[in-house]
């Protein structure tokens, strides 16, 4: 199992989430964060004075699946977050050792 | 045998909660200023001078400011503890209640004090705040209050001074002493590199709205009765905000290619204080001059205070002791005894020597103000051993390290602990 875990701009949000249910996907857990990669910060305006602002509010969305279908959750984030432009964010791909669902206790899969 | 009007009893009664909640409000627009970890604190320096200065001022506060003259500089013992001040008017209103002019003169000894706190901002001891808070409200805000209201030397009686609702004794008293508390304490750690930005635009908004509300009754009430001054000045008071906030607006806009929530919220703060002590003697036409010029005056003294390098956290000068004097000399310029009979006529209406006037109370007060505060910064910094939060507690924020408390709480992650 692989752990797809994307940051994206926040008003990619429904987007992302209604791609991600097309392909199949039952859940996922959302956050809201902050950052920056090549698309730098910016800047506010406080009393007279300008602030440079490096972090910039993003969404972060992680969702775990099985190998087989890590492409096309992959595919449906890339498709739905994108925009063009400078700071559409990343899409990181790590291994799962273990899911464990704690209502039932079922491990694997079948947690999911 | 004065007769009590029932109209006039109950607008200062209403005026006296309308200026109330001033410090409330002034609460949220300093709160939303500081960063989050400062909310909690900044809110209760001001908060809490409802409950410490209430108290102070009916002991003691109160008959300094208005109690008998004694040489025109303070007044006399006789309503301690509001001894005699009851259903009986006063000559300070011969037309209302005693108690409702004392209630209504309270809550400008509370507001006026928090006012300071913008200056001591993210960095000062509470317990230091509250003997400073005392020392304070006893030692500058009554004797000032005295010179002007009470029939001391800057008043009618003396020379001659217009302030119709605290130019001088609250904007430019609280403004000046604001200064020496800023040059005492010094700066907050990491200013000016840090990035040290407002936590909550919104908040910011909502205190400067509650202001505003509150200042009609501020002004307004101080034609202490219901009739057309207090018409003309509850007018001249929302043109003033409105004013300044384009006055605000303008060059911020032309600067940095924005207009900020922030700054239609100062600027309109601005003009009200511009405004305050010419309220009850302009024309319209004249509150909307003095207005912009307090908006687009303050905006420009705010902007300097970088190049100055003082930490002065929330613009308590640049907009409280600057839009004071703006006021304070521009009433000299404007006043005209057709709106007030009771005023005088400024220059503009023929009497150059009523500006005269108005700077000698700018400077008296200025003066004194900035003595006695340092003095009184010197006192209480014994006594509490350092005015300063410790490196640590000003690093983890005052909410934590004074009040025990956050303001802003994530669900769950604690157990309580029984007594």
């Amino acid at each position: 199992m692989r752990m797809v875990s994307a940051i994206i701009k926040p008003f990619k949000l429904e987007e992302v989430k209604e791609a991600l249910r097309v392909v199949g996907v039952q859940g996922m857990t959302v956050s809201e964060t902050r950052g920056f990669g090549r698309q730098r910060g910016h800047t506010e305006v406080y009393r007279g004075s300008e602030y440079q602002v490096d972090f910039v509010p993003k969404v972060r969305v992680d969702v775990i699946c099985d190998d087989d279908q890590v492409n096309q959750v992959v595919d449906a984030i890339m498709t739905a977050a994108r925009t063009g432009k400078i700071g559409d964010g990343k899409i990181f791909v790590l291994p799962v050792e273990q899911i464990h669902r704690i209502r039932t206790g079922e491990m694997g899969p079948d947690a999911l | 045998m004065p007769e009590i009007d029932t109209g006039d009893t109950a607008w200062i009664l209403a005026s006296a909660v309308l200026v109330m909640f001033m410090t409330p409000g002034l609460a949220l627009f300093y709160g939303g200023l500081v960063r989050s970890k400062n909310v909690v604190g900044t809110i209760m320096q001001s908060f809490f001078a409802l409950g410490l200065v209430s108290v102070v001022f009916m002991m003691l506060g109160y008959t300094l400011a208005f109690g008998s003259d004694i040489a025109q500089v303070v007044g006399g013992f006789d309503f301690s503890f509001l001894s005699g001040v009851g259903a009986e008017p006063s000559d300070l209103a011969p037309t209302i209640p005693h108690s409702a002019y004392m209630v209504f003169q309270l809550m400008f000894a509370v507001i006026t004090p928090a006012l300071i706190t913008g200056a001591v901002a993210e960095r000062m001891k509470f317990k230091g705040w509250i003997i400073f808070l005392t020392l304070w409200s006893l030692l500058v805000y009554s004797p000032v209050a005295h010179w002007v209201w009470g029939g001391g030397w800057l008043g009618a009686d003396g020379v001659g001074a217009l302030d119709f609702a605290g130019g001088t004794v609250v904007h430019m008293n609280a403004g000046i002493a604001a200064l020496a508390c800023v040059l005492y304490l010094g700066k907050r750690r990491g200013y000016p590199q840090d990035a040290m930005r407002p936590h909550n635009v919104p908040m910011v908004v909502i205190g400067a709205s509650i202001l505003w509300f509150g200042w009609f009754g501020f002004n307004a009430g101080s034609a202490l009765a219901a009739n057309g001054l207090a018409g003309s000045a509850f007018v001249a008071t929302h043109l003033g905000a409105a004013a300044a906030m384009l006055g605000w607006l303008i060059p911020e806009w032309m600067q940095h290619k924005a207009p900020t929530a922030i700054g239609a919220a100062t600027g309109a703060v601005a003009g009200l204080v511009a405004i305050t002590p010419a309220a009850g003697y302009v024309e319209p036409w004249a509150a909307v001059i003095i207005g912009f010029a307090g908006g687009l005056i303050c905006y420009i003294a705010v902007s300097l205070k970088g190049r100055l390098k003082y930490d002065d956290s929330l613009d308590v000068v640049g907009v409280h002791f600057v839009g004071g004097l703006v006021g304070a000399l521009l009433t000299g310029v404007f006043a005209t005894t057709a709106i007030n009979e009771a005023g005088a006529d400024g220059l503009l209406y023929g009497n150059p020597g009523q500006l005269g006037k108005q700077a000698i109370a700018a400077v008296g007060t200025t003066v004194y103000s900035l003595i006695a505060t340092f003095v009184i910064l010197f006192i209480t910094d014994k006594l509490v051993g350092g005015l300063r939060v410790s490196e640590d507690e000003e690093l983890s924020g005052l909410d934590l390290s004074q009040h025990s408390e956050t303001a802003y709480t994530a669900e769950g992650g604690g157990t309580s602990i029984h007594a």
